[in-house]
């Protein structure tokens, strides 16, 4: 910054009457939301990281351990509810989306910043309503993540009110899906057609789709189990005429699309990162977004892949096995391009970078584990296994989880205007991918040696490999120790950053760190693509 | 081209972008609905002799009112935009009034159908209704289900709409900014679409 250049004030200092804490939960300002979600969602995530570590050392040992079996059902159920509705649907797009997505298409806000505002109290009321869940009524709900009827229409558990939460939870999601397409579509800078728009945005537009039009069919889901629990309607009861297959099938037309609201984003942020570090352009910047616009088209197609063995006809089950394959190669293409991306680059191997390579390695090994799922024979052996749970762990934090923390190192000067330190973030990504690993992978393996999910207990021989997946988790709880401290660390005391510290070519780097008020001075006019070096 | 090189006004300005998200977000309510018409094409198609005799229980009359009372609402509400688009206020106040007296004439006819089919004890889980055969119970389940979450977006749209009216009275919503009420219009209409396919799924085709 040259001398005398005076930085516009930033977000961060307050504009509007209110000051305090009100200053930010009544702020519409897309970076102050942004936050907010980025603050609460990484809360709820630390809780749900501690019950997943004390059942990985319920897990430690066969029989019980610390705790009942009772318990375990319920801190399983409670960990994947926390995981998948509070911290990886909201995710990338309510925490990055929110703040930088209007930034890298030159708008000064979303298009709906009061409904932007209302999504994020949704959200926190959703997140309240499910840990009220936790200690009322009959106590924490005990069905899994994924409320199968009928155990989930018979508990005595408090499942009305979970369902409830995650309802509302919906809502929040379909806001803000809602918003960044008007977003994308009204906002962007005059010169940005929609082909020199970043590929995050993208990522963002693809995902937005999806969560209206996948989102909707979760509601009416949830509603109708909590009208089951309450009057006994009797669709999911066959002793009534009701099929509970039918719940699968709706659970999961919603879910299965939901990996893509989860994945997507992901695959955005690194296609960010990837040009960055690679001091070059994208390869494939078309095919990148056609094959997020693909994946929003077709990924709605595929749901019976989770019910292969729920008593389907071979008719449809080898369609919806063929499609799941079908929708796999979008996301083959995009490693393809990231990859290619880097050949002859003159590739900066920094913390986000590191991020990024993790992805790639992680995200590879959750996809082709997923394909493993996908095909019938393989599927029937390794149905209910721990060979899912290392699969979709490996997909959820290997690639979600990983390019969420990307984005936050790749962001995190421009967002709160300082730097971390960067020996230290190399440590914890290092950490990071180690224990990911160690966690996971003897999972596979586990799974598929026949040890099924779900249970607190197991049969002898499968206690050493269980032994080295608890001690993965501890490495992995010490590396995001060491992850968040150093950040929180430099949010004090980390030098300050430029606006620029990356050397990256999108709008979002135009601007000071942080950026200011309404993100920019003077309006930004796009001439040229958006990873194009001068 | 024009629409991209455009420079854009502030958000809350844009009269296009507004309806866009409004209009993906009826895309939303039709597909909430859709999981329930889903759940209506399988039943329907398992048990269709159970639906044929249950449907002939309903009151085609008292459907065929709902129905008329509904258009006739869409109509007030659309005559009622195009008053406030040319600057003609009172005649808009008017219009809206009667839209959401046409929702509550719904609701009322709507309590009356329902208290009579209760009283018969027919309701979900109730002794009578599970003494009939599967198909029945699953189609009184889907009308009460149905029916009501559509009831349920009616009182949604009758309280966008009152709060409309004070917009449109206090003229927060005037003839040149009236995009709110167009928005709570498209809204209504929508809840009438949803009916016009209600009412033959239940009424009609028996
Ligand atoms: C330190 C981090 C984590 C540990 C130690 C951990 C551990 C576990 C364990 C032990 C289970 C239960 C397996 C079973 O008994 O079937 C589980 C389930 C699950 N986890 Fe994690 N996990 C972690 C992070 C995550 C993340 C980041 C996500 C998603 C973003 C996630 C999503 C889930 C889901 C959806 C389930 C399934 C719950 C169910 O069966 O209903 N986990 N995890
Ligand atoms: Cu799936």
């Amino acid at each position: 910054m040259s001398a005398g250049y005076q930085a516009p004030k930033s977000f961060l200092d307050n504009h509007g009457k209110s000051s305090g804490a009100a200053a930010w939960i009544l702020s519409t300002d897309h970076k102050r939301i942004g936050i907010l979600y980025l603050c609460s969602m990484l809360t709820f995530f630390s809780v749900a990281v501690v019950i997943g570590l004390l059942m990985r050392i319920e897990l430690i040992a066969a029989g019980k351990t610390i705790m009942e079996a009772k318990t375990y059902n319920a801190f399983f159920t409670v960990h994947g509810m926390i995981m998948i509705f509070l911290f990886i649907i909201p995710g990338i797009p309510a925490a990055f989306g929110n703040f930088i997505m209007p930034i890298q298409i030159g708008a000064k806000d979303v298009a709906f910043p009061r409904l932007n505002l209302l999504s994020w109290w949704l959200y926190i009321s959703g997140g309240l309503i499910a840990v009220l869940s936790l200690f009322t009524g009959g106590g924490a709900p005990d069905t899994g993540w994924t409320f199968y009827a009928p155990y989930s229409i018979r508990t005595g558990t408090n499942v009305s009110l979970a369902v409830f939460a995650a309802f509302v939870l919906g809502f929040s999601s379909i806001l803000t899906g809602l918003n960044f397409v008007t977003t994308i579509h009204r906002m962007r800078a005059p010169g940005m057609t929609w082909f020199r728009m970043p590929l995050f945005p993208w990522s963002l537009y693809a995902t937005g789709w999806v969560q209206i039009v996948a989102t909707p069919v979760l509601a009416i889901t949830l509603l109708l189990l909590i009208f089951e629990r309450s009057f006994g309607v009797g669709f999911f009861d066959p002793a009534k005429g009701g099929d509970p297959i039918l719940f699968e099938h709706l659970f999961w037309i919603y879910s299965h699309p939901a990996v893509y609201i989860m994945i997507l984003p992901a695959m955005g942020v690194i296609s960010e990162i990837v040009p960055v570090f690679a001091r070059k352009g994208i390869f494939g910047y078309k095919a990148i977004v056609l094959s997020s616009l693909s994946i929003a088209g077709v990924g709605y197609l595929v749901w019976g892949h989770h019910m292969f063995t729920s008593g389907m006809s071979d008719t449809s089950r080898w369609i919806f096995s063929l499609l799941t394959f079908i929708v796999a190669v979008p996301s083959g293409v995009k490693v393809f391009n990231w990859v290619s991306s880097l050949y002859k680059g003159s590739i900066d191997v920094r913390p986000p970078f590191l991020y990024v390579m993790a992805f790639i390695f992680l995200f590879s090994i959750g996809g082709l584990t997923g394909l493993i799922n996908g095909a019938l024979s393989t599927n029937i052996h390794i149905h209910g296994t721990y060979f899912i749970v290392g699969h979709f762990h490996y997909v959820m934090f290997g690639g979600t989880g990983i390019a969420f923390f990307g984005a936050l190192h790749f962001w995190f000067p421009k967002m709160f205007g300082r730097m971390y330190s960067e020996k230290i973030a190399r440590v914890a990504v290092a950490l990071l991918f180690i224990g990911l690993n160690t966690l996971y992978f003897p999972m596979l393996v586990l799974g598929w040696q026949g040890m099924p999910r779900r249970y607190y207990d197991y049969l002898p021989q499968f206690q050493p490999l269980n032994v080295i997946s608890t001690i993965g988790s501890w490495i992995v709880a010490a590396a995001l120790i060491i992850m968040f401290t150093n950040l929180i660390r430099s949010l004090f005391k980390g030098e300050k950053a430029a606006g620029n510290p990356w050397d990256g070519t999108t709008l979002e780097w135009t601007v000071s760190s942080p950026p200011p008020h309404e993100n920019f001075e003077e309006g930004p006019v796009i001439t040229h693509g958006p990873y194009q070096r001068t | 081209m024009s629409a991209e090189t455009e420079i854009k006004a502030a958000p809350h300005g844009d009269y296009v972008g507004a309806k866009v998200g409004m209009w993906l977000f009826l895309v939303t309510e039709v597909l909430l609905f859709g999981g329930m018409f889903l759940l209506y094409s399988v039943f329907r198609s398992k048990y269709p002799q159970d639906f044929h005799e249950a449907a002939k229980e309903l009151s085609v009359a008292l459907g065929a009112a709902n129905t008329v009372i509904l258009l006739t609402s869409s109509l007030t509400m659309a005559l009622s935009i195009g008053y406030l688009r040319s600057g003609k206020k009172k005649p808009s106040v008017l219009f809206q009034t009667a839209t959401i007296l046409l929702g509550f004439a719904f609701l009322v006819n709507k309590y009356f159908e329902w208290g009579a089919k209760i009283q018969h004890g027919l309701y979900p889980d109730s002794p009578e209704l599970l003494a009939l055969p599967k198909g029945e119970i699953l189609f009184y389940g889907l009308y009460y289900v149905m029916t009501g979450l559509h009831g349920l977006h009616v009182i949604v749209g009758m309280i966008i709409l009152s709060v409309l009216l004070v917009f449109t009275s206090k003229d927060i919503v005037n003839g040149h900014s009236f995009i709110k009420l167009e928005n709570g219009g498209l809204y209504w209409h929508l809840v009438d679409l949803i009916w016009i396919y209600l009412f033959p799924l239940f009424y009609l085709i028996t």
